[in-house]
């Protein structure tokens, strides 16, 4: 009796799968689950837990199969890729700490609890939860899309994309609705290992199998394609302009997700959060390899209708059954594990940020955890319809969410650190800010003028953020007062 | 709050200037490097520099903290 490629290739992947889900739960029934413990891990993540919970929700599916996909598709502007992330970290060395301080003080659990506080408004709050909720839903879609992806080449198209992806989001809603936060920090443990190992052996296997080595693979591209490997690339208007404002919009943003936000809060100390800070961006070199892949699959096998497709598809033709299947594995935890942190922010955000303070201020927090838990299932099906019902690119999807996520970025930072500030700018700008990004990017006006849209739109943003908190006079902005209070009684 | 001393908000500007503003002046493909395009090895660079600054404003915060803080704040090496 033979096995088919395909039978060995997914029997590997559902095992990777399976051992994953098992940590998660394993995680979660060592705990007694309170809404702290479930939405921050009781606020007790060392070094070692949190760097597994940062690198766990920044390394996605989109890094696996978009950066591969961006570099065999675009060329040149994929760097951005390499640059934004790095850059991210050093915006949160700046940023995380007094956030961190803020959260122990006042027992903050998500971004909202964080904007209600400073401003002292829960329609801000809830306004908050709801732009978080809405930009989540195309991270969520881009995990479910890469998983699709994975079983689809991975199974030689003998499973189609929407059974896949429906089995996934149960798997995760499971582990999610048992689990909560601890379970995506431990089950990264395994994510990142196999990760890592799939990256290195396929960004140099490919390469050294097909052209004999990395140097000589490049060699041949700048011959055949000289243009491809700068910017725009493949492209006609993603040039340095554009490369600029879109490093600014996502390095600003990496931690205005609900989720990297949210992730702040699980940390022992700031000085944690620091040192974090500090050593994180050596971590982006493991993406360099998903380019390597990326730039020869365009050489090996060119023409894919789809980018996405480019990283798997040249694996399958490369390495025997097993191999795709270990690769295929890590690519489905990279996507799981981010999608349960989403999963679970976005739910914590629906309950406890918008359904409560606005519909039930009388809920009890057990209650709010349990209609946590229900969301978790909703909002995997709202994902999922979006997953089988759009083809977007898995770049363009996470540049829409960042173009929307980044317009918290005023209101954090000049919350920290301008005491001018009103709430009633922050609201403003941020409407002004999320308005003007969906308007530009659903209207295809993406990029205008050379610029990325959603860095256009922040800097309106910012603008109408500063100038309405100007009009307010000095002592009736009230926030001044409340950051006073909250410097004087921080510990640094 | 507490602001971050300028020391430190300059060592984070320097992976900003290396990365981020100077595109025009390092995406190239020549001359390759280690069998790199230009501007691949080049953003390779920086991730490995940018830890290294970090590396820096961290000890300068840490070194900032353990000072009275009626000192001059931006007073630094």
């Amino acid at each position: 009796m033979t096995v088919t490629p395909s039978a060995t290739a997914l029997t590997v992947i559902f095992t990777i799968i399976f051992l994953g889900s098992a940590i998660g739960f394993y995680a979660g029934t060592r705990h007694k689950m309170s809404l702290e413990q479930w939405t921050v891990g009781g606020r007790g993540f060392g070094p070692a837990l949190m760097w597994l919970l940062m690198a766990g929700e920044t390394y996605t599916t989109f890094s696996f199969l978009g950066a591969s996909g961006w570099a065999y598709s675009r060329g040149g502007p994929a760097l951005y890729i390499l640059a934004y992330l790095t850059l991210g970290y050093v915006v949160s060395f700046f940023i995380l700490p007094p956030i961190w301080d803020l959260g122990r003080e006042h027992g903050l659990q998500t971004q909202s609890d964080f904007f209600r506080k400073q401003y002292g408004s829960k329609y801000l709050g809830a306004f908050v939860s709801v732009v978080g909720v809405a930009f989540i839903i195309p991270y969520l879609q881009i995990q479910l899309t890469g998983l699709g992806i994975i079983v689809e080449i991975a199974s030689f198209d003998g499973i189609g994309r929407t059974p896949a992806m429906a089995i996934a989001i149960t798997l995760l809603a499971g582990f999610v609705f048992v689990s909560g936060v601890r379970a995506v920090a431990w089950v990264s443990v395994l994510k990142d290992i196999l990760m890592v190992l799939a990256a290195v052996s396929i960004g140099i296997g490919v390469p050294h199998i097909y052209f004999g080595g990395i140097g000589p693979m490049f060699a041949t591209l700048a011959r055949v394609k000289p243009a491809h490997l700068v910017m725009p690339g493949a492209t006609n208007d993603l040039g340095h302009s554009w490369y600029i404002s879109t490093v600014l919009l996502t390095s600003l943003g990496v931690y205005m997700w609900p989720h990297t936000f949210g992730a702040t809060f699980t940390a022992k100390s700031g000085d944690t959060i620091r040192r974090n800070a500090v050593v994180m961006p050596l971590y982006t070199t493991s993406l360099a390899f998903m380019f390597f892949t990326g730039f020869a699959a365009l050489l090996v096998v060119p023409g894919l209708s789809n980018g996405d497709l480019s990283l798997l598809t040249i694996v399958r033709q490369t390495f025997p059954a097993w191999m795709l299947g270990v690769i295929g594995g890590a690519g489905a935890l990279t996507a799981m594990v981010p999608a349960a942190i989403l999963l679970l922010t976005a739910s914590t955000l629906f309950a406890k940020n918008l359904y409560r303070p606005i519909f039930a201020p009388a809920m009890k927090d057990d209650q709010v955890a349990k209609l946590a838990r229900t969301m978790v299932v909703v909002l995997s099906l709202i994902s999922l319809y979006f997953a089988i019902h759009n083809s977007a690119t898995l770049v363009s999807l996470l540049l829409l969410g960042y173009a929307g996520v980044t317009q918290f970025f005023p209101g954090v930072v000049l919350g920290l650190y301008w005491r001018r500030v009103t709430m009633v700018g922050v609201f403003g700008g941020m409407i002004v800010g999320v308005a003007c990004a969906t308007f530009l990017i659903l209207s295809k006006r993406d990029p205008v003028v050379g610029l990325n849209a959603g860095f256009v739109a922040l800097c309106a943003n910012f603008a109408i953020t500063v100038f309405v908190s100007m009009l307010a006079p000095v002592q009736a902005s009230g926030i001044s007062e409340r950051l006073s209070e909250s410097a004087s009684g921080s510990t640094r | 709050m507490k602001r971050p001393s300028y020391g430190a908000i300059l060592l984070g500007l320097i992976p900003f200037a290396g990365m981020c503003f100077s595109v025009s002046a390092w995406d190239r493909v020549y001359p390759m490097v280690l069998g790199m395009p230009f501007n691949f090895f080049w953003l390779l660079l920086w991730i490995v520099l940018t830890p290294l600054c970090m590396w820096a404003a961290y000890h300068l915060e840490a070194w900032r903290s353990s000072e009275t803080p009626h000192l001059r704040q931006d007073e630094n090496p």
